[in-house]
C-alpha cells in the first residue's frame, strides 16, 4: 500500500500509471520488457478495454489483463515478443483451446495486444 | 512501444494532459493524439476525440488497418466543501478510487495540512473556491459543513457547472430547507434534483468512515450507471 500521508505529489492509484512507471524503471535498468493491453472484450470480461500487464525478461509482472485466467499464456507470448520484437494480437475465449486449458471462467472473449518496449 | 513514446506518456500523465495513444494492431506503430488541444481534426483525431469524451478505448478501422485507441484522461476530481471529521476518511477513500481531491474550508483550523496531509486545500469562501476549482463533467462536489452560509454558495456554483455528481450532507429536513432556499434563489426543481441529499447510498452508515464509503459508492454509481439506479437508491 502506498503511503497516503506522504506530502507533496501524491501517488496515482490508476493501475496503468503504476504499470507504465514500472516498465520505465525496468527500461532504465536496461531490462527487456513487454506490455500487454486489452484492446477489445465481448460478453462478460474480467478487465475492461485499456487494462494492461507488463512483463520483464525475468518473468516479473505487474498489472493484469484478466482475472488471472490467461496471464500465463500472455506472459509466454510477451517473452516471444521480447525475443523477436514482433507485436502480437491474441484472442482468448471459451472456444479457444488455450483459454479452455487455462480456464477463462467468465465465458467472455478478450483480445490482447502484446508489444515489446524498445 | 518505443521508449520515447513511453517517456512521453509518463510526462503527459504527470502533467494531467488528456491524450489518446493510437496503436496500429498490425504494425505496432504508435502515435499520440491530443484532440482536446487541436481544432483541425483528421479522421483519427476526430475518432480520438470521441473516445476521450466517452472515456472508452476502442478499435477503429483506418486505411492502414485496425487501430486501437487507448484513452488516457486525467484523474476524476472531487471538491469536498467542509474540512470536517467525515472529510478525513472521504478524502482517503476518494484517493484510493484515484480522484484528485481538493478540500475547501475557510476555517483554517479545520482545513489544515495536519488534518489533510498532502491534499490540496483552499481557504477561500466556498463559492470563490469552486469558481477556481472549475468543476467539469469529470468532477464531483460534496458539501459537508451543514452550515448554509458555507454549503449554499458552494451548491449554487456546483449547480451552474457540469459536475457529474453533487451531494450535500444533512438530514432530510435540513435538505428540504436547503432546496427551498435554492428554489428561492431561482433554481428549478430539475436543478435541485441534481443534488443527492441526504448524501450517500442508504447502507445504514454510522461512523465517519462508513458515511465516506456510502458517498464514494454513490459517486461511483452515478459515474458508472449514468445516475438512474443511484438516484433511485438515495433515501427519499
Amino acid at each position: 500500500m502506498t503511503d497516503l500521508t506522504a506530502p507533496g505529489d501524491l501517488p496515482s492509484f490508476d493501475d496503468r500509471d503504476q504499470i507504465l512507471a514500472q516498465v520505465a524503471r525496468w527500461r532504465a535498468e536496461g531490462r527487456a520488457a513487454a506490455l500487454a493491453t486489452v484492446v477489445a472484450t465481448w460478453g462478460s470480461a474480467p478487465r475492461p478495454v485499456g487494462s494492461q500487464l507488463a512483463v520483464d525478461a525475468e518473468g516479473a509482472m505487474v498489472g493484469s489483463v484478466s482475472g488471472g485466467c490467461v496471464e500465463g499464456a500472455v506472459v509466454a507470448e510477451a517473452r516471444d515478443a521480447m525475443a523477436d520484437g514482433k507485436p502480437r494480437l491474441l484472442t482468448f475465449g471459451v472456444s479457444d483451446a488455450e483459454a479452455w486449458q487455462v480456464g477463462l471462467a467468465c465465458g467472455g472473449t478478450i483480445q490482447v495486444f502484446v508489444e515489446r518496449i524498445a | 512501444m518505443q521508449d520515447d513514446i513511453l517517456s512521453q506518456i509518463l510526462k503527459n500523465r504527470a502533467a494531467k494532459r488528456p491524450f489518446v495513444l493510437a496503436t496500429n494492431l498490425t504494425t505496432g506503430i504508435q502515435t499520440i493524439f491530443y484532440p482536446s488541444e487541436n481544432n483541425d481534426l483528421s479522421s483519427l483525431d476526430e475518432m480520438s476525440r470521441e473516445a476521450l469524451v466517452a472515456d472508452q478505448g476502442r478499435i477503429v478501422e483506418t486505411d492502414e488497418g485496425q487501430v486501437f485507441l487507448n484513452v488516457f484522461n486525467p484523474p476524476l476530481r472531487l471538491a469536498v466543501v467542509g474540512a470536517v471529521h467525515i472529510a478525513q476518511p472521504l478524502v482517503q477513500i476518494a484517493r484510493l478510487a484515484n480522484y484528485d481531491v481538493t478540500v475547501i474550508d475557510p476555517r483554517r483550523a479545520f482545513a489544515s495540512a495536519e488534518r489533510f496531509p498532502g491534499i490540496a486545500l483552499s481557504h477561500d469562501w466556498p463559492d470563490e473556491a469552486l469558481v477556481a476549482f472549475r468543476p467539469d463533467r469529470r468532477s464531483a462536489v460534496v458539501t459537508l459543513t451543514h452550515d448554509p452560509k458555507l454549503d449554499d454558495p458552494a451548491l449554487v456554483e456546483a449547480l451552474k457547472s457540469d459536475a457529474f455528481y453533487i451531494g450535500a450532507l444533512g438530514s432530510r429536513k435540513t435538505h428540504g430547507k436547503r432546496l427551498d432556499r435554492l428554489k428561492e434563489a431561482g433554481f428549478s426543481d430539475a436543478d435541485c434534483a441534481r443534488i443527492h441529499g441526504p448524501v450517500g447510498l442508504s447502507i445504514g452508515a454510522k461512523s465517519p468512515a462508513e458515511i465516506a464509503v456510502s458517498i464514494v459508492a454513490q459517486i461511483t454509481a452515478v459515474l458508472r450507471e449514468a445516475g438512474s439506479r443511484a438516484k433511485a437508491e438515495t433515501p427519499a
